[in-house]
């Protein structure tokens, strides 16, 4: 904190009333919101509602189709963080080695950057459709008898490469940044000790990066949980038959969809204390362990 | 060492084809009539109908009321970007300028309450979100769209730690010259964030207009739907006609990317500065 600091009683109050009111109105009153209704049952026409106690938790984790988009969470989002983080990781040590074109790589590779989630699965839709999507006929003419309306891995697939896709752009940003504040001075020196351009990158630039890298994986399962949602409510709607929804998802539907507003909030709360859990994790366990 | 150059530029040319050719085919393709992409799939290369499909796009009318067209949902879609980013720095600067720079005994709770918001997006408590909009009378309103949205601190952590790495001789010296708190903020810090408050900007203005969710769930009143959201409804049009209009979709999907994309490719180095500084 600073040491040198104005008093005033009133006008910091003043300062942040507007971000306060906000994040009480919009935040703080929903959030209990959910809290609350995760404990209640409401009838079919929103007229009563009852105090059941944890019924709610009980029903959501002891069904299946949640258990199933748990699964289908963790892998998607493994994947997507995986995938996309190793492809961004590759071009930004490619572009940072590079003497001549640099700033045009970087022009082309941020381009992805600025295409919501949605908008890419909207291209997804058209180019993995079943009659007009080049990416459609590639895989039937590899003997892949391709069909995301029916094959839930083929759906899985549609959406993690849209998901990747979309995400390679910000990991790179990231990645050559840090690359590249990298002090010249490590570099020569790695140089000199190291020929082997790939022992040089494991053993010396690998985990220098690793701060950025850390934050990178944070970055990119917060993308998978949350911001896939415009990638799978325009390319499958969960389906088929639910294969492809995320927990996200899947509050979406029962509660707005569905109309399972207890439920509902129920999902909503265990992703809070997920989300919460993950923070801590970050904070405390892996920040440790990464040298700086 | 020449050869390993040339891998290099390979990859990286894989890379930039990867990530760009989907964009090229659906530019590529929305030029053609929907006869031609129906009977031949998407195009690999331009055809003649740019300024047929685009026009249509733009300026016809249609949807459910048959009163929306690409212009007015690129209007409001614009209107979320520039609420919500204008709206999300007026309020953080301020409120980062009072946790930073004053002392007061409920700071460091409201601090708290501030970024446990962080934890949360929006999209684990939609529904109770949307009751609470709706209660507020606010669907269906510009207000109802941007307001909630800038219910979460992002900004406000950011200009936290670029204030917090302003030298302190700064404040000293504008103390000594008699500057109070608001002279302080309006002269020195304000000029010193000019990079960061653009930066954000960008940011922030790209996160707006890339809104799905929160739209779909605020807007049935088709006057208020943005590009982002309209794309969906161009989804469901396609199942309806005859000849499915291939072209226009995906020419309002290449419309629905270019502003932001805009906004990022001309701005670039604010934008990666911002993001990279972000990280600290």
């Amino acid at each position: 904190m600073k040491r040198q600091q104005f008093d005033s009683f009133t006008l910091p109050y003043l300062l942040i009333a507007p971000q306060l009111a906000i994040i009480f109105i919009f935040f703080v009153w929903p959030a209990a919101q959910a809290v609350y209704q995760s404990f209640m049952l409401e009838d079919p026409f929103g007229l009563a509602s009852q105090f059941v106690g944890f019924d709610n938790f009980i029903e959501v984790v002891s069904n299946e189709h949640y258990a199933r988009s748990a699964i289908f969470t963790a892998i998607f989002s493994g994947l997507v963080a995986f995938l996309s983080m190793a492809i961004a990781l590759l071009l930004a040590v490619k572009a940072d080695g590079i003497l001549h074109g640099q700033s045009a790589y970087k022009i082309m590779l941020t381009w992805v950057y600025a295409v919501a989630p949605a908008v890419a699965g909207m291209m997804g839709v058209f180019l993995f459709d079943r009659s007009i999507g080049p990416l459609n006929h590639l895989f039937n003419a590899t003997g892949w008898p391709f069909n995301p309306q029916l094959d839930v891995f083929d759906a899985s697939v549609t959406v993690i490469l849209v998901s990747v896709w979309k995400q390679i752009s910000v990991n790179f940003i990231y990645f050559l940044a840090g690359l590249q504040s990298i002090p010249r001075a490590v570099r020569e020196a790695a140089l000199i000790d190291c020929r082997n351009g790939f022992r040089r990158f494991w053993t010396v630039t690998l985990p220098l990066l690793a701060p950025t890298g850390f934050f990178v994986l944070v970055i990119n399962i917060t993308y998978a949980f949350f911001e896939t949602f415009g990638v799978i409510d325009t390319m499958t709607r969960g389906a088929p038959g639910g294969g492809t929804a995320t927990l996200v998802y899947k509050v979406y539907q029962d509660g707005f969809l569905g109309a399972d507003i207890g439920g509902s909030s129920a999902q909503s709360v265990i992703l809070m204390i997920l989300v919460l859990g993950l923070t801590i994790v970050q904070f405390r366990v892996i920040e440790k362990r990464i040298h700086y | 060492m020449h050869r390993i150059k040339l891998t290099d530029h390979l990859i990286l040319i894989l890379g930039v084809l990867f990530l760009l050719l989907p964009i090229w085919v659906v530019f590529a393709s929305s030029t053609h009539r929907p006869e031609t992409i129906l009977n031949q799939g998407l195009q690999f290369w331009i055809g003649d109908y740019f300024l047929e499909t685009y026009s249509a796009v733009l300026f016809d009318n249609t949807g459910f009321t048959q009163a929306v067209n690409a212009v007015l949902m690129l209007k409001n879609s614009l209107i979320l970007g520039l609420g919500f980013s204008v709206g999300k720095i007026l309020i953080s600067t301020i409120a980062a300028y009072a946790i930073v720079y004053f002392r007061f005994p409920a700071g460091s709770f409201f601090f708290w309450i501030i970024f446990s918001s962080l934890l949360l997006p929006l999209e684990v408590r939609i529904i109770p979100s949307y009751e609470v909009v709706s209660k507020l009378g606010m669907l269906n309103s510009y207000t109802g769209l941007i307001l909630p949205l800038i219910a979460s601190a992002t900004a406000t952590f950011f200009f936290r730690q670029f204030y917090k790495s302003v030298p302190e001789e700064i404040l000293e010296a504008a103390r000594i010259d008699g500057a109070g708190p608001f002279r302080f903020f309006v002269d020195i810090l304000l000029p010193l964030s000019k990079t960061m408050i653009a930066a954000i900007f960008i940011i922030m203005f790209v996160v707006g207009w890339n809104q799905y969710l929160w739209p779909i769930l605020m807007t049935t009143d088709e006057s208020y739907f943005t590009v982002v959201m309209g794309i969906k409804q161009i989804l469901n049009d396609l199942e309806g006609n005859r000849i499915p209009q291939y072209n226009k979709a995906l020419a309002l999907s290449f419309l629905a990317m270019l502003p932001p994309v805009m906004v990022v490719l001309i701005f670039q180095r604010w934008f990666v500065k911002g993001l990279v500084e972000s990280e600290k």
